[in-house]
């Protein structure tokens, strides 16, 4: 029996591995700088061989999951790896990207026609081995087209983060984890005037074999910093059923 | 190596081409006539107007009233040079060198050194272009010779034979008029009232009186056709350094065999690019068609390559674009550009990736192939403080910055591509706005910082300098707002949102 037991372990370690998660005795290492969030996927390390989802319904939240976005990159980007930006109607100022500590220019921005273009591109850029991650907006994402996704990212090892911009949240795809960033008023010390650092509700939907949870983040000049004080809910997760896929 | 010369003169070179187009006209005389002082002269004569007794030069109604049942048809200024490049282009199949004819306009000149035996010899060379040539419906003399003004003579006024033999172009000469030597009509008119009909009546007088009788460029002309003097052709298409050619037995209409042919053409030139040390930036295959169409296919690379098979992925890219129509009987790989390889550095451990990271660099070529390169941007920081003009685009992958991002002030994630208008109630002068609304939301403002005041470059444009707001609204939404210009001019719109901050 415990030879089946060791088995079945073994099993599942090696799905993990083939999902993108490291083994735990190399998580203590690799930390991404996300704190608490990082305990939520199996393993407790982020999971870099993975496509990660984030729906962004409004501009706020996609300025929201581009800083949020870009903090990840810049730990992905430490070792002076480039990126790709695909998409076909962007927005994001290559100057701001600075503040998150990512160096603009080496990221490689691709502006294409069509949504065909985008998921056409990005496969290739996923296949990529030379790219630390790719970032592409997409307005909707099938599970076919995600499953190629998918096998583009285990040959190659490249992160990939998709902006999607469509509400269906019951659309399946097979993204390894799925996010929704939102702004959060920021706080500044004694009452100061001002703005402070910015400041997210993160909302972690979906995590395959974790546990989906919500959390608040705030980016200092340093990296992300954890605010531990209870928040208003906002957004629509607790109106709704969570799917966890 | 002996020099040989091909000439090839298109006796009806317009008629010939009308008949193509239009075969009904085979059984009318036909003239070609363009305006000329008031009246239309005729430029171009079909056989069987020619055979009525029309010449060229002749005034149409002249010929009108000569001919019955004439038809004169309108001619273009530069139709005949246009056919002649077309022309040209095609034959680039049998010489690399090919050159219109700039005396007489109704011919081209080809240099063939070394392109013959690759049809079984000077006589099948040339029966092969007059065959295929007629079989699409012109009719040619031609000739070849060790000198080009001799191959021309020979093509159209010769009499015994089109191939002459290395070293007795001189003795082929010697029988032909005074015209075969392609000169000024005054010349000839000269030549003709000295009795002078035949080339060898005043080939061995001394150079002296000839200078002094027809002048400097009779002797030139003369020394062209006998090769003491050099004549440079000037090809139509430059032939490149780095070209390959694949002559296929049968023309190919698939797209595998295609991708073969590409296969083939790239491991020859690659080998000869790694032979040299370089690598292609730029390549243009060239597809000639059964029907005599070209059609041409072109790839780029942002870093010079070598390699085969990612040189067939550009490939491989563009092999929907290639119409095969009827069949392609011939390709040409060009490689107009190349640069130095830079020589690969054995890596012991595999070196840093990088924006020069040989996948990143295939990646690029990819991307640019199938979208476009100007799809692909890369940033640099500009010194300058107006946001729209604070980067600066950049097309090559290895260009450095020359000045530090900035992070000492506030700058959005996300930004307008124009800014939006926006109804806005603030407290003047300098207040932050208080409450705005935008696609018909309404913010109430909580938090702000700023302004920011960023002045326009007056020697790039003009107009009003910009006060920036941070401001927060309830929600903790953050964007970047603007005031355009000072309080107390009377426009409509004086805020504007220009960003969303993170």
């Amino acid at each position: 029996m415990g030879n089946k037991s060791e088995l079945v372990a073994k099993l599942q370690q090696d799905i993990l591995l083939w999902q993108g998660f490291k083994p735990a005795s190399a998580a203590s290492a690799e930390r991404i700088g996300l704190g608490a969030i990082e305990d939520a996927f199996p393993g407790g390390v982020f999971p870099k061989r993975a496509i990660h989802e984030f729906i962004t319904l409004f501009p706020e939240d996609a300025a929201a999951s581009d800083g949020f976005i870009a903090g990840l990159l810049s730990s992905l980007m430490k070792d002076g790896a480039a990126c790709a930006w695909i998409s076909t109607s962007r927005r994001l100022f290559p100057g701001s990207l600075s503040s998150f500590n990512v160096e603009p220019e080496r990221i490689i921005f691709m502006d294409l026609a069509t949504q065909k273009d985008v998921l056409w591109t990005m496969e290739e850029a996923l296949r990529c081995e030379g790219l630390a991650a790719v970032v592409a907006e997409v307005d909707a994402l099938s599970l076919v087209e995600s499953r190629r996704l998918q096998l583009a990212v285990e040959e190659s090892g490249v992160t990939g983060f998709i902006l999607r911009k469509n509400a269906n949240r019951t659309a399946s795809t097979i993204a390894t984890a799925r996010w929704q960033i939102s702004p959060l008023p920021s706080v500044l010390a004694d009452g100061m005037p001002g703005l402070g650092f910015p400041r997210w509700q993160v909302n972690l939907l979906k995590v395959r074999n974790g546990v989906p949870g919500s959390w608040v983040l705030e980016w200092s000049d340093q990296g992300f910093l954890a605010v531990t004080q209870p928040q208003v809910q906002t957004g629509w997760q607790n109106d709704e059923q969570r799917q966890i896929g | 190596m002996q020099r040989r010369y091909v000439s090839i003169w298109f006796r009806q070179l317009l008629s010939d081409w009308q008949l193509i187009r239009r075969p009904e006209l085979s059984e009318i005389p036909f003239v070609f006539a363009a305006p000329d002082h008031g009246r239309l002269l005729i430029t171009a004569v079909s056989p069987l107007a020619a055979d009525a007794g029309i010449t060229l030069g002749m005034k149409a109604a002249d010929a009108k009233a000569i001919c019955m049942g004439l038809e004169v048809l309108d001619d273009k200024p530069g139709r005949a040079e246009k056919l002649l490049r077309g022309l040209a282009e095609w034959c680039i199949r049998y010489a690399p060198i090919v050159a219109t004819d700039e005396f007489s306009k109704d011919g081209l000149l080809l240099e063939v050194s070394g392109c013959p035996h690759l049809w079984g010899g000077e006589k099948s060379y040339l029966k092969d272009i007059v065959s295929r040539l007629k079989s699409k419906g012109y009719t040619v003399r031609l000739a070849i010779a060790d000198t080009p003004g001799a191959a021309w003579a020979v093509s159209r006024f010769g009499k015994v034979t089109p191939l002459i033999p290395g070293g007795e172009h001189p003795q082929a000469l010697l029988a032909l008029p005074p015209e075969a030597l392609r000169l000024d009509e005054v010349i000839l008119a000269r030549l003709r009232k000295l009795g002078f009909y035949q080339i060898k009546s005043f080939i061995h007088m001394p150079r002296s009186v000839l200078r002094r009788r027809f002048g400097e460029a009779f002797l030139l002309r003369l020394a062209q056709a006998l090769g003491t003097e050099p004549e440079t052709l000037m090809p139509v298409v430059i032939p490149t350094a780095f070209q390959e050619r694949l002559p296929l037995l049968e023309p190919i209409r698939t797209a595998a065999a295609i991708e073969t042919a590409i296969t083939r053409l790239l491991k020859v030139i690659c080998d000869k690019l790694r032979a040299e040390g370089k690598g292609l930036r730029k390549g243009i295959l060239t597809g000639y068609r059964l029907d005599g169409q070209l059609i041409q296919v072109t790839i780029g690379t942002s870093a010079p390559s070598d390699n085969a098979a990612h040189l067939l992925k550009l490939f491989q890219l563009k092999i929907d674009q290639i119409r095969p129509g009827l069949g392609i009987e011939l390709f040409i790989l060009d490689v107009p550009r190349v640069d130095d390889l830079q020589p690969a550095q054995e890596a012991i451990w595999s070196a840093k990736p990088g924006l020069d990271d040989g996948s990143v660099i295939r990646l690029l070529d990819r991307v640019a192939g199938k979208m476009g390169p100007q799809s692909i941007h890369r940033y640099l920081p500009a010194t300058q403080y107006w946001p729209e003009r604070s980067i600066k685009n950049t097309f090559s992958v290895s260009e450095k910055r020359i000045c530090d991002w900035r992070t000492d002030l506030p700058r959005p994630t996300e930004m307008l591509a124009a800014p939006a208008p926006i109804e806005v109630m603030a407290l003047i002068p300098d207040h932050p706005p208080c409450f705005f609304i935008y696609k018909n939301t309404q913010h109430q403002v909580v938090k702000a910082d700023g302004p920011e005041r960023i002045e326009r470059e007056w020697w790039l444009d003009e107009g009003e300098h910009r006060d920036y707001y941070q401001v927060e609204d309830d929600r903790g939404r953050r964007y970047w707002l603007f005031r355009s210009g000072h309080y107390g001019s009377d426009q409509p719109f004086k805020w504007f949102i220009h960003g969303f901050f993170a």
